[in-house]
């Protein structure tokens, strides 16, 4: 642990900072909208360079630092393409911190809508389709997480972080909600993960 | 092209010449192994043509095995060992209610179970090892040298403890592993669907892997040369050995008899499953004569309908598992190019059926698909050999199943999810419960449920010793590193004391070092002067290849990199290594290669770093791409 902190450390003093910016790492202006096309080849790029299959033959250090260096260019492409870490990756590098609980005030009518949600996803299993009824809700689902996508990219760009924040909050909701579908899913078709 | 240089130096002192490395399709049944030669990926036959071998071990009383088609001939009171690949990584709890309990007697007395044998227990890691040993030993004696390495292939489904498992038998067998692969990436390699016209760049594949034991289904995307792997799912305990005791269990019903009267019986009552199964792949209907100990019990007409009602339930779990891969990755059932079929049970005329109309295309089985995993694992090892002249494979895998800490109350936190690319580093904080709590119990899981109790236990330690605090007054960042081969590596630290727990997971359910250490010592062929002299080469190996890529950076950019004083003292240590490889001393030519690699260090970071800064300040990536393609 102690020798892997060191090792970050002087890597940081010779160039790549592991903890910085990941849109700089992938050569692109920091902001919500990416060119998904030049992240994903990007990405290739870097990986092709870093990854530890290309230091195999290569000294211990060399082995080690190719496996911090591409752990972190996976993480950077995850948070790139994903729109919702995106924003959330944005919100911190302005400071904003969206894993706190302060602050819960939302929308009652929001709210509202996501307890109707959430009573269709629940009721789901013991409709004729269930199936059907989960397509219904995840299409309703994807246009609020469009919508939320919108503001937060004006709010972004309008350098509006309360309001961004807001967004994404109403948004990791959303998402939430998504994933328990997923898993209904998945326990429909008898597969429960 | 300039900009891959950093990963030459290794390789560019000696360029032409080929390092023999094999890949190794460990299966559940049969084994293979197989590699690149003059360019062409074959599969390795045995000196008789035989080109897998069957996944078969019977021990002897003196200790050596049989392995294969000659351990299948009775000739002890203890049946030859099948299917150990479905024991990997498990404890003896995963034993209750397996029919794997049923054919064999175990012993349950040690962290593993272990299959009573002629030599004493025997833990399926030492069975896998004697299969290995025996595919290493082929390879060795057709290719007539020593071998870099394997490449060792895994179901993508397998969990940690699995995982660790082979490795540990591959360490057993004198292997060295270059990486752990997955099994459908593999075969995604091996049938180079990203070369070509056929599928466009960008293309998603799917590939079905059903195997004796275990099914997979992954969903990749490709791009000249580059395997992203999207996606993947499946189930470790699912396969055509299902089939053959789902047709045992018919038989027995159709032949009136309750119970096999003993193992032999059942052993031959599982062969003729196997072959009724066979049979059936190419004929509508098969007669039977099913034989009990020398006496016909039962004779009458099995029809495929029959044996597809015997199949259809199987094929229907693979379904399922497929719906939840395409969920996992985004991907829409209609956007995938191609599938391919990969894994002996594939054969079965239903599954291929299902699977087509699931995909609502024809599926792939152009490359025989018992052979496809090994020959995608010998061009990966190939690759990492450092034969391929230009690096053009990237083969971009993920994590099959969710990691996590166990928090209050029983619950799983993930840490890493599943379908995460690796390798990956990922922390989360955690904080006190209690005012004045000084220690914290850290459970590391695996699985994707919520209670901590329907997941897989990895591993249980304990960071202690930081201050007394208020509850939620201290932050415990806990760190989950997931590695190329899929192993994980969990660290703690408590911020305000510096209070750091490092471990390499070991699963709870795995062999301690201790005890893999000792049968290493127990193992026949190494005896202890054998062991001594191997590991004095092998060092040896291991300080040539430093001292090579060393100076060979140093000779194209040191002086660049490297002050007067830093490249003097490199310099020197250089010349230390050199020295103590013309001793027989192996202590010395250790700390002399340590000395040299932490000496070099941050000089291997400003190279690095260097070529990526190269490749951020502005480089036309569309001119690159372009040229790439």
């Amino acid at each position: 642990m102690e020798t892997e902190v060191t090792s970050q450390e002087k890597v940081s003093d010779s160039g790549i900072d592991l903890s910085a910016d990941y849109f700089a790492l992938f050569a692109i202006e920091p902001g919500f909208e990416v060119d998904l096309v030049h992240v994903s080849r990007q990405y290739r790029h870097l990986q092709g360079l870093l990854h530890p299959d290309r230091h195999t033959t290569a000294s211990a250090a060399q082995r080690r630092w190719s496996m911090q260096a591409s752990s972190f260019v996976n993480d950077a492409h995850d948070t790139l393409r994903k729109p919702l870490r995106r924003a959330v990756y944005l919100l911190s590098l302005a400071g904003i911190s969206t894993d706190e609980e302060t602050d819960t005030q939302m929308d009652p009518m929001f709210l509202m809508e996501q307890m109707e949600l959430r009573e269709a996803i629940e009721s789901a299993p013991s409709a004729n389709d269930p199936h059907a009824v989960l397509l219904d809700v995840r299409g309703q689902l994807s246009r609020a997480m469009s919508a939320e996508q919108v503001s937060f990219a004006e709010a972004s760009a309008a350098h509006d972080w309360s309001a961004a924040r807001d967004t994404v909050r109403r948004w990791q909701f959303l998402d939430k909600l998504g994933r328990e579908i997923s898993d209904l899913e998945a326990h429909l078709d008898g597969d429960a993960p | 092209m300039a900009l891959l240089q950093i990963s030459e130096p290794g390789q560019s002192a000696a360029p032409h010449q080929h390092r023999l490395a094999i890949g190794i399709d460990l299966g559940t049944t049969n084994s293979l192994v197989a590699t690149v030669r003059s360019g062409v990926a074959d599969v390795l036959p045995d000196a008789s043509g035989a080109r897998s071998l069957a996944s078969v071990v019977a021990f002897k009383a003196d200790g050596t095995a049989d392995v294969g088609e000659a351990a299948t001939v009775e000739s002890s009171a203890y049946l030859p060992i099948r299917s150990a690949k479905r024991l990997m990584g498990k404890g003896a709890d995963d034993l209750e209610g397996h029919w794997l309990a049923e054919h064999h007697r175990f012993d349950r007395s040690g962290s593993v179970p272990a299959f009573e044998t002629a030599a004493g227990p025997k833990t399926a890691v030492a069975v896998s090892a004697e299969i290995l040993a025996a595919l290493k030993a082929r390879a060795e004696h057709t290719l007539g040298g020593d071998l870099v390495g394997a490449v060792i292939t895994v179901p993508a489904y397998f969990d940690d403890a699995q995982r660790q498992a082979t490795k540990d038998a591959a360490a057993l067998a004198g292997l060295n592993v270059l990486r752990l692969l997955n099994e459908p990436t593999a075969a995604a390699v091996a049938y180079g669907l990203d070369q070509g016209e056929a599928l466009g760049a960008g293309s998603v594949v799917a590939i079905y892997d059903l195997g004796g034991g275990t099914f997979d289904i992954s969903l990749l995307r490709l791009n000249a040369g580059v395997f992203e792997v999207l996606a993947t799912a499946g189930h470790t305990a699912l396969g055509g050995d299902d089939i053959d005791h789902a047709l045992v269990a018919w038989l027995l019903e159709k032949s009136g008899l309750r119970a096999f009267p003993d193992d032999a019986a059942r052993a031959e009552a599982v062969a003729q499953a196997r072959q009724i199964k066979e049979r059936l792949s190419a004929a509508t209907s098969v007669d039977v004569d099913f034989v009990v100990n020398g006496e016909s019990v039962w004779q009458g007409e099995f029809a495929r309908e029959a044996f597809d009602a015997l199949v259809s339930p199987l094929a229907e779990r693979t379904l399922g598992l497929c719906r939840r891969v395409l969920r996992d990755a985004g991907v829409e059932r209609d956007e995938v190019a191609s599938v391919v079929m990969v894994g002996g049970s594939t054969r079965v005329p239903l599954v291929r059926e299902q699977v087509s109309r699931f995909f609502d295309q024809d599926v792939l089985t152009d490359i025989n698909p018992d052979e496809v995993v090994a020959i995608g694992a010998a061009i990966q090892a190939d690759a990492l050999a450092g034969n391929r002249p230009e690096d053009d494979l990237l083969l971009l895998d993920v994590t099959p199943l969710s990691l996590g800490l166990e928090t209050m109350g029983g619950l799983a936190e993930k840490v890493i999810p599943r379908n995460t690319t690796i390798p990956v580093a990922r922390a989360q904080e955690f904080t006190t419960y209690k005012d004045g709590q000084t220690a914290m119990a850290l459970h590391v899981v695996q699985g994707e449920r919520e209670m901590v109790s329907d997941c897989r236990s990895l591993a249980r330690f304990e960071l202690a010793g930081f201050p007394a605090r208020v509850a939620g007054a201290l932050r415990i960042q806990v760190l989950f590193q997931v590695d190329a081969d899929g192993l994980l590596t969990v660290s703690a630290i408590e911020r305000e004391s510096g209070t750091v727990a490092s471990v390499d997971v070991k699963p709870s359910y795995g062999l301690s070092d201790g005890e893999i250490e000792s049968m290493l010592r127990d193992s026949m062929d190494l005896a202890a002067e054998d062991m001594q002299a191997r590991a004095l080469a092998e060092q040896r190996v291991e300080a040539s290849r430093v001292l090579e890529a060393i100076t060979a950076a140093l000779d194209s950019d040191g002086d660049e990199h490297l002050s007067a004083d830093e490249r003097a003292a490199i310099d020197a240590s250089v010349i230390a290594v050199q020295g103590a490889l013309a001793s027989d001393d192996r202590d010395a030519i250790n700390a002399a290669v340590q000395a040299l690699e932490k000496g070099s260090e941050a000089f291997v970071e400003r190279r690095m770093n260097a070529s990526v800064r190269r490749l951020m300040a502005g480089r036309d990536l569309d001119e690159l791409e372009s040229r790439n393609n």
